[in-house]
C-alpha cells in the first residue's frame, strides 16, 4: 500500500482499506462528512474569502468533484507548530478532514515511514505526479551552513530545490517558510531565508502565521482547488485571508477610537477591555483573520484572552521592537543616543561660538584708534 | 525591500539618525548663540528685568491689534495651524506613547476623532496660507525656496499621517512608515531652517523683554 492512500492522520475511525478515492467528495462521504456538515464548511470557507453566498453550491461541487491533490509537505527550520496547528484544531473538524483527504504524501512528522521508505514514498510521488503536486513547505531554510538543517541527509536547499521543481505551486505554511520567521530574527545565526527568496519560477502562496489559522491553510488548499491560485498581496499572502488588519476587525476598535487604553495588563482600563496599543498590540500593521476567524474552534483570539497582538503574520514580527512597546515607539530607542547628540551639539556650538568671538576680537582689533590731531589735520587739508 | 522592512528601517536607524541630527543640531544652535554672550550693562536696572522677560514671553503668544486688523488671515490661519499641530503632535496617543519611551513621562491623550478634526482644519489652514503666500506679491517676495521646503515638510507628516489613519491610498504600514519617514526629514531640517523658531522664539522674546525691563520700559 502507498503512503498517500492511507490517512495520516490518526483519528477515531478505523482507516478504509483497499482502493483510494479519487474524488474529495466520494472521500469525505466515506469519512462520514454528511451533506449538511459539508455546505456548512463551504459556507465557513466562503465567508472567509470574503465571496458571495451565492457562490457556495459551486464551491461544494468543485470541491466534490476535485482531484485529490498529492501533497509533499517540507520541513525545515521550523518548531512544528504549524503542523500542529493544524492537526490539533479542534477534533474531529471539517477542515481537519479536508486536509486528511489530501493525498499528503510526505510529511516527516506525520508519515508512519520512516528512513529509506519515506524518503522512497517522496521520491516516489514526485516522479508520478511531477508537474502536479502541491508542495508545501513549513520552516525556513539556512543557507550559511547546509550542515545546519539535513533530512536524510539532504540539505535543506537541495531538497527544496528538487522538490520545487515538479511541483504545481508552493504553499508556503508559517512565518518561517513565508519570511524567515523565526529563524531569521536578529541576529540571524544561520542565514536563514525564506521560500520565495530561493524559488523565483514557480507561483508561491504564502500563509503566514506563528502558526497560521488551521482553516485558512484548509481555505488556502480548498482554494487552490476550487478556484485555482488565490489572488495575493504584495507579501504573498491571499488576500481572502490577510486582506484585513486585526485592527479593522478588532472588537476592542471603539475603545481606540474614544481614546481609551489599557496602561497595565491589570489595571480597571484592562478589565474593562480597553484597547491594548499602548501595551504592545501590532494589530494596526497585522494582516490576518484571527479576529475574524478566531482560534480554538472560534472561541477567542489573542486580543480577546486579554494580550496584544504580536503581528506574527508579518515578516520580521521577532525584530519589531518588543511585543509590549506601543507600536509608535522605535526599537532601541535609547537615551543614549539623545545624551551623545546632545554633548556633540554642546561641543559644535562651543567651537562655532568661539570661533564667531575670535571674528568678533579680531574685527576689534583691526579698529585703529584716530586721534583728535589727526582728525584735526583731515579736516584742515 | 518590503512594507514591513521599511517601516522598520524608518522606526529603527533611520529615527536613531534623525533624532541625533536634531538634537545635535539644536544644542549646537543655542550654544551658538548663547556664547555670543551680551555687552555687561553697568546702569542700575529701571526696573525687574526678569519680569519684563518673563512678560515678554507671554505677551507675544497674543497679537497687537494693528497688525491682527492688517493682516487678518495671516494671523488667525497662524494661530489655528499652530494650535492644531500642537493637538495632532502631543494630544494623539501613539504620540504621547513615543514621547514618553523618549523622555519618560506621558500625559493624557484625547479620543482620536477629535485629533483628527484637528488634523483636518490644521492641512486646510496650511493650504490657506500657503495659497495666500503665493498669491500675495508681498509675502511671494518675501519667500525663499527654504520657506517652500519649511512649509512642506510640515504638511506632509499631518497628511500622511492622515492617510495612514484612514488606510488611505497605500497599505497602512507602508503609509505609516512614509509618516515616520516625513517627520525624521522635518527633524533633521528642524535646527537649519526657520523651523528653530519653535525654541528661538523663547531665547528672542526674553531677550526684548530683559532689555525693556532694564530700561523700565513696559513693551
Amino acid at each position: 500500500m502507498r503512503l498517500g492512500e492511507i490517512p495520516i492522520i490518526v483519528k477515531d475511525e478505523v482507516p478504509i482499506e483497499g482502493a483510494p478515492t479519487s474524488a474529495l467528495g466520494a472521500y469525505l462521504h466515506e469519512r462520514g462528512v454528511s451533506r449538511r456538515d459539508f455546505l456548512k464548511f463551504c459556507g465557513l470557507l466562503a465567508s472567509t474569502m470574503a465571496i458571495s453566498p451565492a457562490l457556495i453550491p459551486k464551491i461544494a461541487e468543485a470541491l466534490e468533484n476535485a482531484k485529490r491533490p498529492s501533497v509533499i509537505w517540507l520541513s525545515f527550520q521550523e518548531c512544528t507548530g504549524c503542523t500542529e496547528s493544524i492537526t490539533r484544531s479542534h477534533s474531529p473538524s471539517i477542515e481537519g478532514l479536508i486536509f486528511d483527504a489530501i493525498s499528503l504524501d510526505y510529511h516527516h512528522t506525520l508519515q508512519a515511514a520512516s528512513g529509506y521508505g519515506a524518503e522512497e514514498a517522496r521520491a516516489e510521488a514526485m516522479k508520478e505526479n511531477y508537474g502536479k503536486y502541491v508542495l508545501v513547505v513549513d520552516g525556513s531554510i539556512p543557507l550559511d551552513n547546509p550542515g545546519y538543517s539535513t533530512i536524510a541527509g539532504i540539505s535543506n536547499l537541495d531538497m527544496l530545490k528538487e522538490a520545487a521543481a515538479g511541483a504545481a505551486a508552493i504553499v508556503a505554511v508559517g512565518t518561517c517558510a513565508a519570511y524567515g520567521g523565526l529563524p531569521k530574527a536578529d541576529p540571524n545565526p544561520t542565514g536563514a531565508v525564506s521560500v520565495a527568496d530561493i524559488i523565483k519560477d514557480k507561483p508561491i502562496i504564502n500563509v503566514p502565521g506563528c502558526p497560521p489559522i488551521p482553516v485558512v491553510i484548509t481555505g488556502v488548499i480548498a482554494h487552490f482547488l476550487t478556484f485555482g491560485l488565490p489572488e495575493l498581496d504584495s507579501l504573498g499572502r491571499p488576500k481572502a485571508f490577510y486582506g484585513q488588519s486585526i485592527h479593522d476587525r478588532c472588537y476592542r476598535r471603539p475603545f481606540y477610537e474614544r481614546g481609551l487604553f489599557a496602561e497595565t495588563f491589570d489595571d480597571e482600563g484592562a478589565k474593562a477591555g480597553w484597547c491594548l496599543y499602548k501595551l504592545g498590540c501590532k494589530g494596526p500593521v497585522t494582516y490576518n483573520a484571527c479576529a475574524t476567524t478566531k482560534w480554538n474552534d472560534g472561541t477567542s483570539f489573542p486580543i480577546e484572552s486579554g494580550h496584544g497582538c504580536i503581528g506574527c503574520s508579518e515578516p520580521d514580527f521577532w525584530d519589531f521592537g518588543g511585543f509590549y512597546q506601543a507600536l509608535s515607539i522605535p526599537p532601541g530607542a535609547s537615551g543614549k543616543n539623545a545624551v551623545y547628540a546632545a554633548a556633540v551639539g554642546i561641543a559644535a556650538g562651543v567651537a562655532i561660538g568661539a570661533m564667531n568671538k575670535k571674528s568678533k576680537a579680531d574685527a576689534a582689533g583691526l579698529h585703529q584708534t584716530v586721534t583728535v590731531e589727526e582728525l584735526n589735520q583731515e579736516s584742515q587739508s | 525591500m518590503n512594507d514591513v522592512d521599511f517601516l522598520l528601517w524608518v522606526k529603527g536607524p533611520a529615527f536613531s539618525a534623525a533624532m541625533v541630527i536634531f538634537i545635535a543640531g539644536m544644542v549646537l544652535r543655542f550654544f551658538e548663540i548663547l556664547s555670543l554672550g551680551k555687552k555687561v550693562n553697568y546702569a542700575v536696572p529701571k526696573s525687574d528685568p526678569v519680569q519684563g522677560g518673563l512678560r515678554e514671553i507671554l505677551r507675544r503668544f497674543g497679537t497687537d491689534k494693528a497688525t491682527f486688523q492688517r493682516s487678518l488671515l495671516t494671523v488667525i490661519g497662524g494661530y489655528v495651524f499652530h494650535i492644531g499641530l500642537f493637538v495632532v503632535v502631543f494630544l494623539l496617543a501613539a504620540h504621547i506613547a513615543l514621547l514618553k519611551s523618549i523622555i519618560g513621562f506621558g500625559w493624557p491623550n484625547l479620543p482620536t476623532p477629535v485629533v483628527d478634526a484637528f488634523a483636518v482644519i490644521t492641512m486646510l489652514t496650511l493650504i490657506a496660507v500657503l495659497a495666500h503666500r503665493l498669491q500675495h506679491p508681498v509675502k511671494r517676495f518675501l519667500s525663499t525656496p527654504s520657506d517652500y521646503v519649511v512649509w512642506a515638510s510640515t504638511f506632509v507628516p499631518v497628511l500622511t499621517g492622515y492617510m495612514a489613519y484612514h488606510h488611505l491610498l497605500l497599505a497602512p504600514s507602508l503609509m505609516l512608515g512614509l509618516h515616520i519617514l516625513s517627520v525624521e526629514f522635518l527633524l533633521v531640517i528642524f535646527p537649519f531652517t526657520k523651523l528653530t523658531h519653535a525654541f528661538t522664539l523663547f531665547l528672542a522674546r526674553w531677550y526684548n523683554g530683559v532689555s525693556m525691563g532694564i530700561r523700565g520700559v513696559k513693551s
